[in-house]
């Protein structure tokens, strides 16, 4: 593999708190060098002129569905790590509501062979208990050591409060956090969004704050018992959730969460005339959840922008809201409605929006050498042109499906370069 | 690297892009003469609507009969009627149209066609509007969306029945003696209607919400917490709770009588000895404390239940009348529908 020297870019790194324009060396798949513009000799590397451009570790998303194996005709490995290269990101973590599930250090392994065409480095999430049925645990070692970087049964959420404790304690021992989509399914029975005003005059069954604060609270209380412990919280979407991951962090727990782009940036509002592509899980809230998810983002509450990225093909999507499967595609709109929201609209500083999607998740989830451009590191970078205006089209979506509400939106930032592992996997 | 640096996959994919005259389907058009919800009609549409109504019903039938000669409509229905399915079939019918019905028990519905597909398949049969009754809240839009054409909403699951709301008004304003060319943001100023019984599941109880208050009249709501959240107040100006239902009858000129949902419950337990005692419309309670109101049931009703056969059957029933305005109201909704419909038949 030929190296590339990335030029004369602006090199913002949160976790070692660089901002300054750097010249980057990337070589074997790692970084090789980070020096003052003009220092590196690189003689027979291909050169990236990164002139008035932000080059950032590759972005890191540690929510995503790629349908494989199983869903090939959503999505597959190759076509959501292409979407992902195109939006900036590097890493993606693969949800393991597979079919079949993902419960086993085979399945763990077949996701990241070489055989699946990866544009990006895929790290598998494994199933918390067989089949995500929540009933028994799955081995949480062989699928560490099969590449499992934490355990979940995203979707189903884990209820009984003995199995989620024993999840828990297991994951405590082998050091990998308990990832738990917070919804009391007990109270959300053949509900398709956010309770409230809007669902009543809608004629739609609403999904309650408290269907995800309860179960956050609850996991919360189990934590408590378990001694190095670990809780992820996976698109929180209600203030109150976040509210008490705030009070329990404060209480010296380890507890993480994570908000996706759309719970930051939409309303309920946005489902207009029953618009399948603003259905997901959690739903779309009210603009007092979005702000105070906004707040959790700027004050640090939130440790992670993750996507949610949820492939679902045309005929299922143009279905009546209440038979329409939930999730949308996010990996190539999340940069830039991070920028042109969080960083341009609320001033947050761009190293810090990159945090979000870069050492923070990184450091969730554990993902050693990854988030940070240092020396030895993989040689995983971004590199975008912050103050670029562009229309993000869905028809030209790297993913196999088309399941976006933010076709035709204008974002600030757009990708120019992405390289995973020192191989360019987009321009 | 020379291979990476054009890596196959970053080529634009162009044959699974969606070709750019065809809009993704949720940012297609709804044809504007469509009537999916009654917040789509202001009051001097519904005064055109209901003032059409009265010309067509005193229509000569044989001049009436040209007006929509041959043109082509289809009810697709998704769940079982009776009133709504058959006005509109005699609606459309007495206009000249030549109608057709595809109910989910005879059609490829069965087989598991999607709705989007039956409206395509419909279309291309020449239908120039469908009349769609579903179970599912907003499929009226999917629809109109899928097609192009004109959907008149016969109801769809808990949302809306907007063509149930205009004949419940012209029904109060026969009873009020206000003539449609009367109608007006005022016309039903100190007139309280109640809706009493199971409004969380009731789509003509949220379509007569979205109309009544702004013809000036006032709304009380009343049922138990199950079946009417507090939040039901907030679908319009001047909408009030009142649990009391002799407190609400008492201040009623008229009161809409609806049933218990049960294929819409959930799982919802209810009391239904309880239900009667606090909720049933019955004698003794409307001769203390409404003796002149107006009772209203949008049908079907559950007799010994929401209403007792006294008054179901009694002197200030209109049920039966409700029934009978279906049939204008849903000419007048046919005609605007095709009116200026170019034939588009290929």
């Amino acid at each position: 593999m030929k190296s590339l020297l990335i030029r004369g870019g602006r090199v913002v790194d949160a976790a070692t708190k660089m901002d300054a324009v750097r010249d980057v060396l990337l070589r074997d798949g790692k970084v090789a060098a980070i020096d003052a513009p003009g220092k590196i000799k690189a003689d027979g590397a291909e050169v990236f002129d990164a002139k008035g451009l932000v080059v950032a570790p590759g972005l890191i998303d540690i929510h995503v569905h790629l349908r494989e194996p199983g869903q090939g005709y959503k999505e597959t490995i190759a076509s959501g790590t292409a979407a992902a290269a195109a939006g900036g990101f590097t890493t993606v973590c693969a949800m393991p509501n597979t079919i079949p599930v993902n419960d086993s250090p085979e399945i763990t392994r077949w996701m990241q062979a070489a055989e699946r065409g990866a544009s990006a480095r895929v790290y598998p999430i494994a199933a918390a208990t067989r089949g995500s049925m929540g009933e028994s645990l799955t081995d949480y070692a062989a699928m560490k050591d099969a590449g499992a970087v934490a355990v979940t049964d995203d979707g189903k959420p884990i209820l009984g409060d003995a199995i989620m404790l024993e999840a828990l304690r297991a994951a405590a021992q082998l050091g990998l956090p308990v990832i738990q989509h917070a919804e009391d399914t007990r109270l959300t029975g053949g509900c398709s969004m956010n309770a409230g005003a809007l669902a009543f005059r809608l004629g739609l069954r609403g999904m309650s704050i408290e269907a995800e604060s309860g179960l956050v609270e609850r996991d919360i209380a189990l934590l408590e018992k378990v001694k190095g412990g670990h809780l992820h919280v996976a698109h929180l979407s209600t203030k109150k959730a976040l509210d008490a991951v705030r009070a329990a962090r404060k209480a010296g727990l380890h507890v993480t969460c994570e908000v996706t782009p759309h719970h930051f940036v939409l309303t309920e509002e946005r489902i207009g005339h029953y618009d399948t592509n603003a259905k997901m899980n959690p739903p779309l809230r009210t603009e007092s959840d979005r702000a105070a998810m906004i707040e959790g983002l700027l004050d640090g509450t939130v440790d992670a922008i993750a996507t949610d990225h949820a492939p679902h093909a045309a005929h299922e999507k143009e279905q009546e809201f209440d038979r329409a499967p939930n999730g949308i595609t996010g990996l190539e709109t999340a940069l830039g409605l991070a920028i042109s929201v969080l960083h341009v609209q609320h001033k947050m500083p761009l190293g810090a929006v990159l945090a979000l999607l870069t050492s923070r998740p990184a450091a969730a989830l554990g993902l050693h050498g990854r988030g940070s451009l240092t020396v030895g590191a993989a040689g995983d970078v971004v590199v975008f042109d912050p103050a670029e205006k562009w229309v993000f089209r869905a028809a030209d979506s790297k993913s196999k499906s088309k399941n976006t509400p933010f076709d035709g939106w204008e974002f600030q930032g757009r990708v120019r370069l992405t390289v995973s592992e020192g191989r360019v996997v987009f321009r | 690297m020379a291979q990476t640096r054009k890596p196959s996959r970053s080529k634009p994919q162009k044959t699974s892009a969606i070709p750019f005259f065809e809009p993704a389907l949720f940012q297609r058009a709804i044809h504007p003469q469509s009537a999916i919800s009654a917040s789509d009609f202001s009051v001097a549409e519904i005064r055109r609507i209901l003032l059409s109504a009265d010309t067509l019903e005193k229509e000569e039938p044989l001049r009436r009969a040209k007006r929509l000669a041959k043109r082509r409509v289809a009810l697709l229905f998704y769940e079982s009627s009776t009133r709504t399915r058959t006005s509109f079939e005699l609606a459309a019918k007495a206009l000249g149209a030549d109608t057709t019905l595809v109910s989910s028990l005879s059609s490829s519905i069965e087989k598991g066609e999607s709705l989007k597909d039956t409206g395509i398949t419909l279309k291309a049969l020449g239908a120039e509007c469908i009349i769609l009754r579903s179970p599912y809240s907003g499929a009226p839009y999917l629809l109109a969306r899928a097609t192009g054409l004109p959907v008149l909403n016969a109801g769809d699951g808990m949302a809306e029945h907007p063509s149930q709301a205009l004949l419940d008004l012209r029904t109060m304003l026969r009873f009020r003696g206000i003539k449609a060319t009367a109608i007006s943001e005022k016309c039903l100023r100190g007139v309280t209607v109640t809706i009493c019984g199971d409004i969380l599941h009731s789509r003509v109880a949220r379509s007569n919400l979205l109309t009544l208050p702004r013809l000036g009249a006032q709304v009380i709501l009343c049922g138990p917490p199950e079946l009417l959240p507090e939040i039901a107040s907030s679908m319009g100006p001047g909408i009030q709770v009142e649990r009391d239902f002799d407190a609400a009858l008492r201040r009623s000129q008229i009161v809409m009588m609806l049933r218990i949902q049960a294929e819409r419950l959930a799982g919802m337990k209810i009391d239904l000895d309880d239900y009667r005692r606090r909720y049933q419309a019955n004698a003794d309670r409307m001769a203390a404390h409404a003796p002149e109101a107006l009772v209203m049931h949008p049908g079907p009703i559950i007799r010994g239940m929401e209403i007792t056969s006294e008054v179901a059957d009694g002197p200030n029933s209109a049920i039966a009348e409700q029934v009978h305005h279906g049939v204008p109201i849903r000419m007048a909704l046919v005609a605007r529908a095709l009116a200026g419909v170019k034939v588009d038949r290929r």
